[in-house]
């Protein structure tokens, strides 16, 4: 099922070697789609619970794969250690109430603060929770594969067309439309669902109108949690439950709601089945290409419904990343000095530091590279990509290519290599310019995440898992000292260069594209190709930051363009302040270097990860840059109006709900702007 | 009055077997301010969606400037020679008042593909003029984010001048704002008109307005016009009253200064 | 006294947007609160019923003190909140709609059923399965006032009920708050339309620059033209 995603989820039901000797049977593709249905089922779980919490919180909860994993290690526990019928499906049912119960609570603590946040950072914020429950996990279940009990009751199989289907599918086949009723019954036939309606759509009205929203809230979140644990929970008779399925399900869950549409239950229903089948089939009749096609399909119904099968063309987002109201101005003669300065001071490295210094130094310049080119696209054009690191990733799989394959010297790979990239960016930034906001966001992770399936599955050519090595630099920039000045150089220039482009006619048309789409194409702004373009440039700069990174380390791995890469450069971009022009080298050069220490000094590193990211979306939204300059301003404005009563009341002001920090760009109607 | 800005012929448009906009037909001369009023759903904003692209149409022909604009983009209608104001205003935030002016010109002169150059030393007198006429001299440099809704309407229309339009779509222009900007900014509409020669259409609720500012009304109700005429006109017209305008006690006449 | 304002001073983010507002509503009263656009008629509604994150000041709905209550609680004490841009549930039905708005009935106040209300907004009886976002803007306009009945209140906050809507249809308007009146409920509205505030009310106040310039009947009103033309005028 999961060809998507990462293969780590062991089959219990494939019948082995002897079935692919009938592929070509009618009752072996009658079984195949029997299978596949009942793969459709938790998938269906998974991504209903998904959309539910979406439409209510505009919330894409990215933690939803975190806790369909959780249901399934509770689960896995609970059946354990209670045996026999209740034992197991009390088991299965408890498990998901645990679940809820833990969902419930991350609510209360952490979503309430940020529910009028930028998408990004709701994003930013539930990955971070992600990554500390995959920490948790391991803590407490270890990190080996768990293999459950089988269902009592459903332990067999029943004869169709003579091939054994196992009872359990039949069961989750039937369970799907099931739920899918209920659902439906829940949201149309009871006041609670009716509320919920109409929180999705207007939530202020809702307790303007005497519901306590916050508790509403709080119980479609506890529902959608619940979803997601059954749906892990009911996994267990089939796969064996491991701590990756967090990351393998999430994407799966994606590419479902982007196909039947985002808040749509029976859209992913639909789309669960597709998906399944997809992958059912796929796997039998192109075994290589399985990926593709799922993608394909993806590509065709964003083509033709851009908000998926059933979903509703939702409005721009509710403030695009790096929107500020602050207007950006080139630098000043001194401050162009100060830089030049900075980077002749960067540049005198190799004479005051040793050898391991410069490699870690290097290594931020590529990184301050790559944190620049998702800053263009995310800050400048307000796109927020979930997968830039695909672009990182290819540009460093296409120098690996042309000095492995073709013998290319180093120059030469470091100039074509990162042309792998730009095609990757070309072909993907095409579909992904079509949407905006958190559809923009989870396509750009799910073509990330395909790359990145080809390049773990495509053995032959990627070596796979075991990437290619050999990828070392000419001999004349081999050492340490040179080739820093290498990366350092070509950061500087990359930087620059991005910079330029950002005062530059099209860096304008960029912004305004960000701004307001409806002016911009009242003004012959045709912002899908200036987007694209924008997309294709950011592709190219990365892939450049990856081609010298291919040649840094010496060898290329999957993990180049997996997403923890792509979060890496989102953390980095954040941190330095997501409204500032130049924030993104900073915060490249403060988390690289935080990391590396942080990996040298404790084995759980992604539970600090987590914990770090939860905190800057919460407590510093403005990074540090962002902070700088607000300091700044508020020194300036002390200094020109000795406080005018309306303007400088006290810093208490700001609402305790936004976790954003952001300015209050739209504040509450016009009278705000009086 | 020579020949027509806007051509409207037999304009129609349904959702989902509803008739949002049928059969209307009308024409705009060069410096004519037409309104076109009617009750809420009546199909204003359809109407005007469809002039400016924005949605397709059924069937009709829109000509403007004496070329029909059949299966063009927003973006191309514009090219045309077609500026466009939003009930909602639609600016650019994060930008100054002058930049605002300057991507719509950057735009006009097709110079925004440019990869170098710093875009805002580019047409920086012209932006100025352009603010001049709105009289926004001043506020070139303030941040548009930080504006009053006022000056944002005057900044729409400001940026709708930037590509020396010959049709003016205004939706709303003075919604959400106080009368006496109301009065100055269609005073102001109203005098680039006559001396550029444009020709304005505008939708508006508020009929003190409509019966000052407008040379010409058309009342458009269940997605047909059902009258048209002067203002004095329409506002003795038994039909309007009836669908409407009602008796008159909910809107001025004595108000205006 | 219904509701009593004192001393209200709201805030959005640093800015100052109301100083020191005093308003008074008598049980069964229909008051007025005139302004320009941008004046702070909204911000005062939004402020008596909690949606401004920052106020200070005392605000008294029937002799208790609800200023530090959440929104809700104060919309389920009988203060019923009727925002200015409709915000009609456009997916749900009108039926729909009205259960939204429904909480229990209370002593002191009117009670209101769907089928009463039908009767008062005969429209809306003639279109109960449609959805929301179908309906005319006259019509959302009465199902936003209708859906906030629900809710049995005693007092209403009707901001600018006749913003944006067809003269034809403000006269209707005009027609339905007085029943309401006539009900006994109490109501505060928020007006620019002059012409129609008068029809209806029996005082009103006027707020400028988030400050109330004038508070008197609407017959002080109409003699002093001078306020009239100092703060609302053309």
């Amino acid at each position: 099922m999961s060809s998507v995603a990462q293969p780590s989820e062991p089959r219990r039901n494939d019948a082995g070697p002897d079935q692919n000797q009938r592929v070509a049977s009618v009752e072996f593709f009658v079984v195949q789609f029997l299978t596949g249905l009942a793969s459709a089922a938790s998938l269906f779980l998974v991504a209903s619970g998904l959309s539910i919490i979406f439409g209510v919180t505009r919330i894409v909860n990215f933690a939803h794969g975190a806790f369909y994993m959780l249901g399934a290690y509770v689960a896995y526990t609970l059946t354990d250690r209670f045996e026999g019928f209740f034992g197991f499906w009390g088991g299965i049912v408890v498990a998901a109430l645990v679940v809820a119960a833990v969902g419930a609570l991350l609510e209360i603590v952490l979503l309430r603060r940020i529910y009028r946040a930028p998408e990004l950072f709701q994003l930013l914020a539930t990955f971070g929770v992600t990554l500390m429950v995959q920490d948790l996990v391991v803590m407490i279940w270890g990190p080996e594969d768990l293999v459950g009990p089988r269902a009592p009751g459903l332990r067999g199989a029943v004869d169709i067309l003579g091939l054994a289907v196992p009872t359990y599918d039949l069961f989750l086949i039937v369970l799907g439309p099931l739920v899918l009723g209920g659902l439906w019954i829940l949201f149309h036939r009871t006041r609670w669902g009716v509320l919920v309606r109409a929180a999705t759509q207007d939530r202020d009205m809702v307790a303007a109108l005497g519901v306590n929203q916050t508790w509403l809230f709080t119980s479609v979140f506890a529902l959608g949690i619940f979803l997601a644990g059954l749906g892990g929970a009911l996994q267990i008779p089939r796969n064996a439950v491991t701590h990756l399925m967090d990351l393998s399900i999430i994407v799966e869950v994606f590419v479902v709601v982007v196909i039947g549409g985002l808040g749509s239950v029976l859209g992913a229903f639909i789309a669960a089945v597709l998906v399944s089948e997809l992958n059912a089939f796929g796997i039998l009749i192109f075994p290589k290409i399985s990926i593709v096609l799922v993608f394909l399909v993806m590509a065709c119904v964003l083509i033709v419904r851009p908000w998926g099968l059933l979903g509703r063309a939702e409005g721009p987002a509710r403030q695009p990343a790096g929107l500020s109201i602050r207007p950006w101005r080139p630098m000043s003669q001194n401050q162009r000095l100060i830089m030049l300065a900075v980077v002749v001071a960067a540049g005198f490295a190799p004479f005051v530091t040793g050898d391991y210094a410069l490699t870690v130094l290097a290594e931020i310049a590529v990184f301050a590279l790559f944190a620049a080119s998702l800053h263009f696209l995310m800050t400048v054009g307000g796109l927020a990509s979930f997968g830039h690191a695909a672009y990182f990733g290819l540009g460093a799989y296409g120098a690996a290519f042309a000095t492995t394959m073709f013998g290319m010297p180093m120059i030469g790979s470091l100039l074509l290599g990162p042309l792998l990239g730009v095609a990757g960016a070309i072909l993907f930034g095409w579909f992904c310019v079509r949407l905006s906001g958190v559809y923009f966001a989870m396509l750009t992770l799910a073509f990330a995440q395909i790359a990145w399936s080809i390049a773990f599955q495509w053995v032959e050519v990627t070596g796979g898992d075991n990437g290619i090595l050999g990828v070392w630099p000419a001999s004349w920039a081999s050492s340490p000292a040179t080739f820093y000045w290498l990366a350092l150089a070509v950061s500087v220039i990359g930087i620059v260069a991005l910079r330029v482009l950002v005062f530059s006619p099209f860096g304008y048309a960029l912004r305004a594209t960000r701004d307001s789409a409806l002016r911009s194409e009242a003004i012959g702004i045709d912002r899908s190709r200036v987007q694209w373009a924008a997309f294709v440039i950011a592709g190219t700069f990365a892939g450049i930051a990856g081609a010298l990174f291919a040649f840094l380390k010496g060898s290329v791995f999957p993990d180049n363009l997996a997403i923890p890469m792509s979060v890496d450069g989102l953390v980095m971009v954040l941190l330095g302040g997501i409204e500032t022009v130049s924030g993104a080298v900073v915060g490249a050069i403060v988390y690289k270097a935080l990391a590396i220490w942080l990996v040298s000094q404790t084995d759980l590193s992604k539970l600090v990860l987590g914990a770090i990211i939860v905190l800057l979306v919460v407590a510093f939204p403005k990074g540090i840059v962002g902070f700088a300059e607000d300091l700044l301003a508020r020194r300036r404005t002390r200094a020109d109006d000795g406080g005018s009563a309306a303007r400088t009341a006290p810093a208490k002001a700001t609402a305790p709900t936004s976790g954003s920090g952001a300015a209050p760009i739209a504040a509450p109607k016009m009278e705000a702007a009086r | 009055m020579s020949t027509p800005i806007l051509e409207v012929e037999n304009l129609s448009k349904s959702y989902g077997g509803v008739h949002a906009v049928r059969g209307v037909s009308f024409t705009l001369a060069a410096g004519e301010i037409l309104a076109l009023i009617g009750p809420n759903g009546a199909g204003k904003s359809t109407c005007f969606n469809m002039l400016n692209g924005q949605i397709s149409r059924d069937t009709g022909s829109v000509r403007i400037l004496g070329r029909d604009t059949a299966g063009l983009r927003p973006r191309e209608i514009w090219r045309l020679g077609v500026g466009r104001t939003f009930q909602i205003t639609a600016t650019y935030p994060s930008m100054t008042v002058r930049e605002n002016v300057q991507v719509a010109l950057l735009s006009h002169h097709r110079e925004l593909g440019r990869l170098f150059g710093f875009a805002g030393a580019r047409h920086h007198a012209e932006a100025d003029r352009l603010l001049g006429l709105v009289g926004m001299r001043d506020l070139a440099e303030r941040p548009c984010g930080e504006l009053a809704y006022g000056d944002l309407k005057r900044l729409e229309l400001a940026i709708a001048l930037v590509n020396e339009p010959r049709l003016l779509l205004m939706d709303e222009p003075t919604a959400g704002m106080a009368p006496k900007e109301r009065v100055a900014l269609m005073r102001l509409t109203a005098t680039i008109a006559r001396e550029q020669s444009i020709g304005v259409l505008f939708t508006e609720h508020d009929m003190d307005v409509v019966f000052e500012h407008a040379d010409r009304i058309m009342v458009l109700n269940r997605g047909s016009l059902i009258a048209g005429g002067t203002p004095a006109e329409v506002r003795n017209n038994p039909d309007v009253k009836a669908v409407y305008l009602g008796e008159g006690s909910v809107y001025g006449g004595e108000a205006a200064a | 006294m219904k509701l009593e304002v004192h001393q209200l001073n709201s805030f959005y983010g640093p800015a100052h947007i109301l100083f020191d507002v005093d308003i008074n509503v008598g049980p069964g009263e229909v008051v007025a609160l005139l302004g320009r656009n941008g004046a702070g008629k909204s911000t005062t509604f939004r402020s008596i019923v909690g949606l401004v994150a920052r106020r200070e000041g005392r605000i008294l709905f029937e002799g208790e003190d609800i200023t530090a209550r959440p929104t809700h609680e104060i919309v389920r004490r009988g203060l019923g909140y009727v925002p200015e841009d409709r915000r009609i549930f456009t997916e749900l039905t009108v039926e729909e709609n009205l259960m939204v708005g429904e909480q229990p009935e209370r002593t002191g106040a009117p009670r209101w059923t769907p089928e009463k209300l039908y009767t008062l907004f005969p429209n809306l009886g003639e279109m109960r399965g449609r959805l929301g976002g179908r309906m005319s803007g006259g019509e959302q306009q009465m199902l936003t006032i209708a859906r906030t009945l629900m809710g049995n209140p005693s007092l209403v906050l009707l901001d600018e009920p006749s913003e944006g809507l067809a003269p034809k249809i403000v006269e209707e308007m005009a027609n339905a708050i007085l029943a309401m009146k006539n009900e006994g409920l109490s109501i505060v509205l928020s007006e620019q339309n002059l012409h129609f505030a008068r029809l209806i009310s029996d005082r009103a106040y006027i707020i400028e620059s988030g400050r109330i310039r004038f508070g008197g009947t609407i017959r002080e009103l109409e003699e002093s033209p001078d306020i009239r033309d100092a703060y609302l005028a053309v």
